[in-house]
């Protein structure tokens, strides 16, 4: 057991920090009040290889580490909740999965440009009926010799509004449930694709939320990512790698959040001292770091596991679950410990609170993430 | 440099092994008779001095076992899911008694005592709180003066773990009226020391089978070097006596977590009712599933500060560890005994005295709120 980083991810941490404070913070609150798609620091993003962190060199990716993924997402959540997701999307629910299950040529065609930045891409499985669900979807896609023609909508899609790519997932024959179910790799720019306006959001507005829709839209069938039918498979062993990434967020979210309460309650006076010298002050302190610090360890340990092991569902689970419940927690002390003022936008905290909320319903509600537990627990463990 | 790991080295999962093993043959067999009779586990005590149980950081100059933190923290969790008593007795003899001596003391005493405490089958304890002084411990009264060649002690202390059965202990007592902290001074006492005696066994809610007992010094005599660091540095030598043991009160509510879980689980798949195991309604599955997610982040948190033992935040880290550590025991208890329904209130089954024993981790070797207080003034500092 020996937990420290090495050199390199401490100087990666160092650089992203940099990069957060510098270039990110000073338009996070615009990102977020306007519902701006960051484009412009997505692309600087993507030139210091925060698109494809883990992805190989030769594929186009900064050829890093799990755990070297995690800080680059918990550092940038840090200071914007919405470049926070719209990099864990690409990172894991796109890149990922094709790296796992794609051939060279699909890794050469969408791969490269993903990794490197050049393109964004999004992962469309929710759909209005299928949410939690997922395996109720309704898209469907339809061989046609060389083709397959895909017809169905899908919502909540981060990254869908500025997305250059989708992994989309259709049923080749909905009688077969689950097993029919197949991943695509989809050009935005092709014929029959359409997506829809920004969702406004509560939190994390600036992600690029929107619904897709697909009107016999012809797709050639090596652009399919992996076997007919293997697409449910591929598209929870996505989500569990995916998982680590938000785990990261609701870190990031909340040390952001934590950050600004430890600052706050050293400069704010009341009854002639700074509140930090009140007693129920310094508990809610003390409780955030220890939970945070747990947090940042469970999704590290996770990372480690998926380095290191080929199981790492209940790691992944455990580690999104906690991490998201401990970002409701933190961020709701941080607004208490900044008072009214936290409840004022000009405060970064107000902000934080709202992001934290999505992790505890994205890529798997807390409580699918409960089921994923104790099925492993009760039946596996 | 080293990789960030998350797995225990060979010594570590090969004395895991073995003290499980221990543990299960030797203690759980005679743990729920020992808990109703109040006895003290004074054969398996002596077993476990010749396996190198109660010196394992002593140094093997002194016939220790010269293990690290990490694996002493081991020994103590798998101890603590068979017999939360036997763990304390054991956790108490090595890191609020052995540490300070190894850490403090003179040659002289150090080869006075510490073979016999590590090998020699002696216990030892710790004597610090007194009936007024608890949490504020800086407010003790016992004193002590030097006469010539010996230090005279006159006072009491309340609930010392071992009281009746320890052979050393380090006693805190104030050297220098009128100086608060600086004037507090550590002394290991004998138990065969003229003046010394020991107080009736304390009447416990759990814990029974572990001796709790008053302390009382009545002109008691101890060699001059027997004197731990210099005089004045007592106080000091106990606040870092417990952020080292803090890790071991850590490891103890995770092993009664864990029991907890495991008991929980075993229940809930045989007990049916509306004709399925009680396994099968979501609510107990999502108590199983938030218990192990708890139990992995405390078991990180503990093993985590355990590592990192001799960093500058080592102090913080433990209190984290034990802060939460305890803190999610507690819940994980009280939801398993809630999935034992009726039976989990009937001493019949172990949850009962688990319930009884895990309640104490919130309190001694510092309050929660006390470990809130340590961990806060490092924030905000
Ligand atoms: C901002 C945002 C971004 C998103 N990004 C993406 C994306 O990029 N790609 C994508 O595919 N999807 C995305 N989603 C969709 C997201 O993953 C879903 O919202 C989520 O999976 C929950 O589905 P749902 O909203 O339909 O809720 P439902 O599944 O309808 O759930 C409603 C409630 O019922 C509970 N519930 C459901 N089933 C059970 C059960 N069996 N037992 C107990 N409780 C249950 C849920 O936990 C929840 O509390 C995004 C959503 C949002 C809001
Ligand atoms: C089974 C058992 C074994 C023990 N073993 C040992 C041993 O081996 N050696 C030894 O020296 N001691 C031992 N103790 C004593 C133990 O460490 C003390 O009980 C503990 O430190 C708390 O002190 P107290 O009981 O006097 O509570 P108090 O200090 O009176 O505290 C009562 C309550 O007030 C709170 N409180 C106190 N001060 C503050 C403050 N400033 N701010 C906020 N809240 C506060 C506490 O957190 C607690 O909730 C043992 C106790 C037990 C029960």
């Amino acid at each position: 057991m020996y937990i420290q980083l090495n050199d390199e991810q401490k100087m990666l941490r160092d650089e992203v920090r940099r990069f957060a404070d510098e270039v990110v913070k000073p338009i996070a609150k615009e990102t977020d009040e306007k519902g701006i798609f960051p484009t412009d620091v997505i692309r600087q993003a993507g030139e210091m290889g925060l698109t494809g962190v883990a992805v190989p060199e030769e594929w186009g990716g900064a050829g890093m580490d799990v755990i070297s993924y995690c800080i680059v997402v918990e550092e940038i959540s840090r200071v914007c909740g919405s470049t926070g997701v719209i990099l864990s999307v690409n990172n894991s629910l796109v890149c990922d999965p094709i790296m796992k299950f794609g051939n060279d040529e699909q890794k050469e065609l969408f791969l490269k440009p993903l990794a490197a930045g050049e393109k964004l891409g999004c992962f469309a499985l929710t759909e209005p009926g299928a949410g939690s669900d997922a395996a109720a979807l309704r898209t469907t896609a339809r061989r046609d010799g060389d083709d397959y023609v895909l017809n169905g909508n899908k919502v909540f899609i981060t990254n869908g509004t500025h997305a250059d790519v989708a992994i989309v997932f259709a049923s080749v024959d909905l009688a077969l449930g689950h097993k029919g179910i197949t991943a695509f790799l989809v050009p935005a720019e092709i014929d029959g694709y359409s997506h829809g306006i920004h969702e406004y959001k509560l939190g994390v507005n600036g992600s690029g939320t929107t619904e897709l829709a697909f009107e016999d839209m012809r797709i050639p069938a090596a652009f399919r990512l992996g076997e007919e039918g293997e697409g449910f498979k591929v598209a929870m062993s996505t989500l569990d790698g995916g998982r680590i990434g938000i785990a990261s967020q609701a870190v990031g979210i909340a040390q952001g959040a934590f950050e600004e309460a430890v600052q706050y309650a050293k400069e704010r006076e009341q009854f002639g001292k700074p509140i930090s010298s009140f007693q129920a002050i310094q508990h809610y302190l003390a409780d955030m770091s220890t939970e945070l610090d747990a947090a940042r360890l469970l999704t590290w340990k996770a990372a480690w596991t998926k380095m290191n092991r080929k199981r790492f569902t209940l790691e992944a689970a455990q580690a999104k679950l906690y991490s998201s419940e401990m970002a409701q927690r933190v961020t709701n002390l941080a607004v208490q410990i900044h008072g009214g003022y936290g409840y004022i936008r000009e405060y970064n905290v107000e902000r934080y609170f709202r992001d934290a909320r999505i992790t505890e319903i994205y890529e798997g509600t807390s409580e699918i993430q409960k089921m994923v537990i104790a099925n492993w627990v009760l039946n596996q463990g | 440099m080293s990789e960030l790991t998350f797995e225990l080295n060979e010594e570590q999962q090969l004395l895991r092994e073995e003290v499980r093993r221990f543990a299960v043959e030797r203690i759980r067999p005679g743990t729920a008779e020992r808990d109703k009779n109040h006895e003290f586990p004074k054969d398996i005590i002596a077993e476990m001095a010749e396996m190198g149980l109660l010196g394992m950081m002593v140094p093997e100059a002194y016939d220790g076992a010269e293990m690290d933190v990490l694996t002493y923290a081991i020994a103590v969790e798998e101890l603590a899911t068979v017999c939360p008593s036997v763990a304390v007795t054991m956790s108490v003899t090595n890191s609020v008694c052995c540490w300070p001596i190894q850490e403090f003391g003179s040659d002289e005493v150090k080869e006075a005592v510490l073979p016999e405490l590590a090998a020699g089958g002696a216990i030892g304890g710790f004597g610090l709180t007194e009936p007024g002084s608890g949490s504020d411990a800086g407010s003790m009264k016992t004193v002590a003066r030097l006469e010539g060649d010996e230090w005279v002690i006159d006072g009491e202390k309340a609930w010392i773990t071992n009281g009746a059965y320890g052979k050393y202990f380090v006693v805190l007592a104030r050297t220098s009226p009128g100086k608060g902290t600086q004037g507090i001074s550590a002394i290991v006492v004998p138990s065969d020391a003229p003046g010394f005696r020991v107080g009736g066994s304390e009447e416990k809610m759990g814990l029974k089978a572990s001796n709790t007992t008053a302390l009382y010094f009545d002109s008691c005599r101890v060699p001059a070097s027997y004197l731990l660091g210099e005089e004045g540095k007592g106080f000091r030598i106990a606040m870092a006596t417990l952020d080292h043991s803090r890790v071991g009160i850590a490891a103890q509510s995770v092993g009664i977590h864990q029991r907890a879980l495991e008991l929980a689980v075993s229940y809930a798949k045989e007990r049916v009712q509306f004709g399925v195991p009680i396994a099968k309604h979501q609510a107990i599955q999502f108590k199983i599933a938030s218990m192990a997610t708890e139990l992995a982040a405390a078991r990180t948190l503990t093993y985590y500060a355990a590592s990192r033992g001799h960093s500058p935040e080592a102090g913080r880290l433990a209190s984290q560890a034990k802060l939460y550590a305890s803190e999610a025991a507690n819940r994980a208890c009280w939801e398993a005994l809630q999935i034992h329904g009726g039976n989990g209130f009937c001493e019949d089954y172990e949850i009962a005295r688990l319930y009884r024993d895990v309640r104490i981790t919130t309190i001694y070797e510092g309050t929660s709120e006390m470990q809130r207080m340590v961990i806060a003034r490092h924030l905000t500092r």
